[in-house]
């Protein structure tokens, strides 16, 4: 039983990393329809500039991770302006292509500024273990699903209250009407991807402070797709709750089955999804069926 | 001045190449083909057998993505497919390597079809992702079936011989890569004058069309992973007898993504494109070597930035090139020859 606690709590707070990864990935698929290969890089991106902030420039955490924020707004809109614009309108396979172009750009860009050794990341989170109904878990962890829990919580007040949420779910609906309606659409696209870089900056420092700086990091980019794809492509909720059972899903195959299991059995399900409900749980039915 | 070209017979018209300079320089490159290895040194084989793996797994990959238009990231599985059985049938059964090149080139066909099921019912992004997990799951099954693949450990594949002569040479093997190369090359030009290879474009073009037209999207799509495979296999198999030592680090999903870049600033939906991508895509880290190489007197510290330099430029070259010519490299070919055929009224 402490066993099986231990695995849920683990698995959830994997789960929350993801959901957050995730999150970023449906929020630039939502407004632009592009697939972003490079979410991973976005992470790891996001853990070696806090490593920069925290550990090289010693500065304090909540500020170094506010200056970490400004600057994945500065990524995220360099990458939408250079990148994405002149795609608008091309073929998936150039988009998809484009965003693993720029996943290998963003990959060697981290490893010449830092080099490709494991850095030791200070934890600004505290990691002493704390015990829940038997189970021994790092602080950090908590935080992480803390943390992740906020995030969530204020974006889909930012999607119904404020005034770019809306407008960016209307852009997300329908293109020309959002243009006729005085939205200004490049602005939208913007928006998307600066958001995106924050979440997914946000994802890294955690990451980072959980299990340290290093390039695995931008493994997560691969592991976004079952998540997304079970949730469904355009559905927030669905970014969360297909986060929660993925990141269960691997801990738990991990720890009850092992045999390296766990890194494959979300593809598997990745698959059975795609076959059998395309559009994932919360996704909108209109995926075209052949 | 020519104003275009006109044919008066059927046969003529029906003629793989139809103009003369078309056969002047398949000519041309037939004749370097066979002269350089005579020419070249050991460093400049390898360089050429590597090109030529690289175009043979390009075309295959051509045949799914650009003449078909389904999408695949699961390259670098099935040329580990390739690699993998050609490997075990040689050293665990003995079966002399050009019998079991073809063995497994037909069991990639056989695999790429199952795993090209999903396209039934997916297109697109979706399908993309589906190949994705594809790729996964084939190498989890590669680096977890410890009994029989070795698992994580290279399996070590034995020298290949013909006629009593060992082929381990890259002088002696790069006949049979090239061979193979002038094999896919002409058996996939001549697939797409068949109803099958047709039937792929019109797939790719509109599929509800093509449907309609009577072409069973089922069978096709299945049978276009089948021939594609077929090929990623072949190029997986000759990975295998070249480098004697087959290791899954090969095949992960790096591989897969460096392919479908081939093919993406080649050209997509033609042979030689496939042949412009792979063989720009192979050469660019090692003239980026060559080059820091020859820095190095005057900057010092590049040595350590080669490998990231490399990767960046394999990004930027992507990216650049989708956005200022996204019809590729056999686009710019064919802007030169059209320059100087028109010269001097070339515009």
């Amino acid at each position: 039983m402490e066993l099986f606690i231990q695995y849920t709590l683990t698995g959830l707070t994997n789960g929350a990393i993801l959901a957050l990864a995730a999150l970023g990935f449906v929020l630039i698929y939502k407004a632009s329809d592009v697939i972003n290969f490079a979410q991973g890089e976005f992470l790891l991106v996001g853990a070696y500039i806090i490593y920069a902030m925290i550990a090289q420039f010693g500065l304090w955490w909540p500020l170094g991770m506010t200056l970490t924020v400004i600057l994945a707004v500065g990524v995220g809109i360099t990458v939408e302006r250079l990148v994405l614009r002149p795609m608008i309108g091309e073929p998936i396979i150039s988009v998809i292509m484009v965003t693993i172009g720029l996943s290998s750009v963003l990959q060697a860009i981290v490893k010449m500024i830092w080099g490709s050794q494991p850095k030791e990341f200070p934890p600004f989170i505290p990691t002493d273990p704390v015990k829940i109904l038997g189970a021994t878990i790092g602080a950090d962890r908590l935080w992480a699903i803390g943390i992740a829990i906020v995030l969530l919580g204020a974006f889909s007040l930012f999607f119904r209250q404020s005034r770019e949420g809306i407008a960016m779910r209307a852009v997300a609906d329908d293109q020309q009407a959002a243009l006729s309606m005085g939205i200004s659409v490049k602005r939208i696209f913007a928006w998307a991807w600066s958001i995106a870089a924050v979440t997914a900056a946000i994802a890294g420092a955690l990451v980072a402070n959980i299990v340290g700086v290093s390039g695995t990091i931008s493994s997560f980019g691969l592991h976004v797709f079952p998540v997304v794809i079970l949730g469904g492509l355009d559905s927030i909720p669905g970014a969360i709750i297909g986060g929660i059972i993925i990141g269960l899903l691997e801990t738990y195959t991990g720890g009850y089955i092992g045999q390296g299991l766990n890194q494959v059995v979300s593809f598997i399900v990745l698959i059975i999804i795609l076959m059998v409900r395309p559009y994932g749980l919360f996704g909108q039915q209109i995926i075209e069926r052949v | 001045m020519e104003s275009g070209i006109f044919h008066t017979t059927y046969q003529a018209d029906m003629t793989l190449r139809r103009t003369h300079a078309q056969k002047i320089r398949v000519v041309l490159l037939l004749i370097a083909v066979v002269i350089f290895p005579f020419f070249a040194d050991r460093y400049f084989l390898n360089l050429a057998n590597q090109v030529g793996i690289a175009i043979v797994g390009a075309i295959g990959l051509n045949i799914l993505v650009g003449y078909t238009g389904q999408i695949s990231l699961g390259q670098g599985g099935f040329m580990a497919v390739g690699a993998y059985t050609t490997g075990l049938l040689t050293k665990n059964f003995g079966i002399p390597w050009y019998l079991s090149i073809p063995i497994s080139c037909f069991f990639t066909a056989l695999v790429g079809a199952i795993f090209g099921i999903p396209s039934l019912r997916l297109k697109g992004l979706y399908l993309a992702i589906a190949t994705i997990a594809s790729q996964e799951i084939i190498l989890w099954v590669v680096t977890h079936w410890n009994v029989v693949t070795g698992g994580v450990d290279a399996l070590v594949v034995p020298n290949p011989t013909l006629f009593g002569e060992r082929m381990n040479t890259d002088f002696n093997f790069y006949w049979i890569i090239w061979l193979c190369v002038g094999l896919t090359a002409l058996l996939t030009v001549n697939l797409f004058r068949t109803h099958w290879g047709r039937a792929f474009i019109a797939i790719r073009d509109q599929d509800i069309a093509a449907s309609v037209m009577g072409i069973n999207l089922f069978r096709y799509k299945l049978l276009a992973f089948a021939v594609s495979s077929f090929f990623v296999g072949l190029a997986g198999a000759l990975i295998a007898h070249y480098r004697t030592i087959v290791t899954w680090e090969r095949f992960t999903i790096d591989v897969s993504v460096l392919y479908l870049a081939m093919i993406i600033i080649g050209g997509l939906g033609s042979v030689s494109g496939s042949l412009f991508g792979a063989t720009f895509m192979t050469l660019l880290p090692a003239v980026l070597t060559n080059l820091g190489r020859a820095l190095k007197d005057y900057i010092p510290a590049i040595d350590t930035f080669i490998p990231y330099i490399q990767q960046a430029s394999f990004g930027l070259v992507i990216i650049l090139f989708l956005i200022f010519e996204p019809e590729g490299l056999r686009k710019i070919w064919n802007n030169i020859k059209d320059y100087f055929r028109l010269w001097p009224f070339s515009y």
